[in-house]
């Protein structure tokens, strides 16, 4: 049908950074199929490769896959954290999805991360400020968006912080937002406040969010639709209840096979 | 109008990390469904009851054939369609009703309930109380409630997994053994509840091994074996029981 197939938020075609220096023939010779992202002629190594995706409004996407399949570096390389090598995103709040974001210059790309989208890193180093208050360095996110009333921004930041004591989230009201791994290291009950949270602001706010995670038990819970990668491909992607009870791929049958 | 036309239906699975082993779920599965109808599928486990249920829901991928599937918009092949548009079939006309219940954690019953019902109804309120009327029909305790379903007995998740699956007035219900683990009272009243959709237009299609809820609830059976259909029983003797 296509009542919603063109109803897209963000749109990701053929997505790739390689590191090192590829020749012709590196996209060949690497990916699931020879079980490496490593070029056996130029050694250059392939972060991801042919990323193709579409995120919906107020849908969440979940990217599962093994270490180092290059499921950070996607949230990465959207998120302007990295340069990419091919490819383009476009996101459809910024100039009604026409133009590449990933080839915008840097004012407007900065200006993009600062109203359009969130990003809660794995490695809280990676995301915070740690010169500031955890208080400060919710605020902060706030403050590049434009907010300027001390009050409110105060009134925003703590009740964040009391919500999941958790002082990596910095959350607003943008259209998407990249989870990398937010459940990691925390014990139950503090994530299940994360994720009651996270749901809340699929919910109610209808944020768009690409959830990338190790626990499929989160996936499960938050996510309509899940990508599988391996060594740096998308190797399935599907209604995630079907991922889970009925992989196609060899590794996703291994992946869900492992499940406690 | 037929709301279902399952055509040729087959699922193979291909299990790669055990040598490639190839299990025949589905055999060239056949039949249509009429919009109102509750059609029972009856067969020993392992018969393909479930895993037809599924590949019409989507959470199995079908191998070959197609399921056509009469939509409010126009008609949808549930085997070829693309995810976005399962995604809105699910949230708006199909609701599948699994055996067992799968708990939100931390989110009280009632909330559990009703989590269909607050994407159409924005008044939370009404939308509980909606729930609770229902809850307390199924006989669930009053101090339940508020409670986490998590530690709830069997029976008790059940009522909760079949009132939530209904609660909504699905367009097309998919529902599984929804009288298991319940008494002859609370049975009766799953029933009652399931029939009275009916009345409002939805079609049912249930699995059950219980013979007293097959002979009040469904209009005709499909008998699956070894994942083949044995057996169509046609229309001829509709079961007055209402």
């Amino acid at each position: 049908m296509s009542r919603n197939d063109d109803n897209w938020l963000l749109r990701v075609r053929n997505l790739t950074k390689i590191y090192g220096e590829p020749n012709d023939k590196t996209l060949s010779l690497t990916g699931p199929l020879f079980n490496s992202n490593i070029c056996p002629e130029t050694d250059s190594i392939v972060a991801c490769a042919e990323i193709d995706f579409d995120l919906y409004p107020g849908e969440v996407l979940g990217i599962v896959g093994e270490s180092g399949s290059g499921k950070s570096t996607v949230v990465k390389l959207l998120y302007f954290d990295m340069e990419k090598t091919l490819g383009g995103a476009w996101l459809r709040p910024y100039t009604n999805g026409l133009s590449n974001i990933l080839e915008e210059s840097n004012q407007k790309k900065r200006f993009i991360r600062n109203n359009l989208m969130g990003m809660v890193y794995q490695n809280p180093r990676d995301g915070l400020n740690f010169r500031f208050s955890s208080g400060g360095n919710i605020a902060e996110k706030l403050i590049m968006a434009g907010q300027m009333h001390v009050g409110d921004i105060r009134a925003r930041a703590s009740d964040l912080l009391n919500k999941t004591e958790v002082p990596v989230q910095r959350m607003d009201d943008r259209p998407s937002l990249f989870l990398d791994e937010v459940t990691t290291g925390l014990d139950v009950s503090v994530q299940a406040r994360v994720l009651d949270l996270i749901r809340e602001l699929q919910q109610d706010l209808g944020i768009a969010m690409i959830v990338v995670s190790h626990d499929l038990s989160v996936i499960r819970m938050l996510t309509d639709r899940t990508l599988v990668m391996k060594d740096g491909r998308i190797v399935e992607s599907g209604l995630t209840d079907q991922i889970l009870q009925d992989p196609q791929h060899a590794y996703s049958q291994l992946l869900v096979s492992s499940l406690l | 109008m037929n709301i279902l036309e399952v055509n040729d239906l087959s699922k193979v699975f291909h299990l790669y990390i055990l040598n490639n082993k190839k299990i025949e779920a589905l055999k060239k599965i056949n039949f249509t469904m009429k919009e109102g109808e509750i059609i029972g599928l009856t067969g020993k486990s392992g018969s393909g009851k479930s895993s037809l249920m599924k590949c019409i829901y989507r959470t199995y991928l079908a191998s070959s054939g197609e399921i056509i599937y009469a939509s409010a918009a126009g008609k949808i092949d549930l085997v070829k369609a693309n995810d976005h548009v399962i995604i809105e079939l699910r949230k708006n006309e199909i609701t599948y009703c699994s055996q067992f219940l799968s708990v939100i954690p931390r989110v009280p019953a009632v909330d559990v309930v009703c989590e269909n019902l607050f994407r159409v109804e924005k008044d939370k309120k009404a939308a509980r109380e909606n729930a609770k009327d229902m809850l307390e029909n199924l006989g669930l305790p009053f101090e339940l409630w508020d409670a986490f379903p998590v530690t709830f007995s069997g029976g008790e998740q059940q009522r909760i997994n079949v009132a939530r699956a209904i609660i909504a007035g699905p367009r097309f219900l998919l529902i599984d053994e929804p009288t298991a683990s319940l008494d002859q009272r609370t049975k009766d009243v799953v029933i009652d509840l399931i029939l009275n959709l009916k009345k409002n237009g939805t079609s049912v299609l249930c699995i059950s091994h219980d013979e007293y809820t097959l002979e009040r609830l469904v209009d005709r059976r499909i008998a699956l074996f070894q994942g083949e259909i044995e057996q169509v029983e046609i229309e001829t003797d509709q079961i007055e029981t209402n």
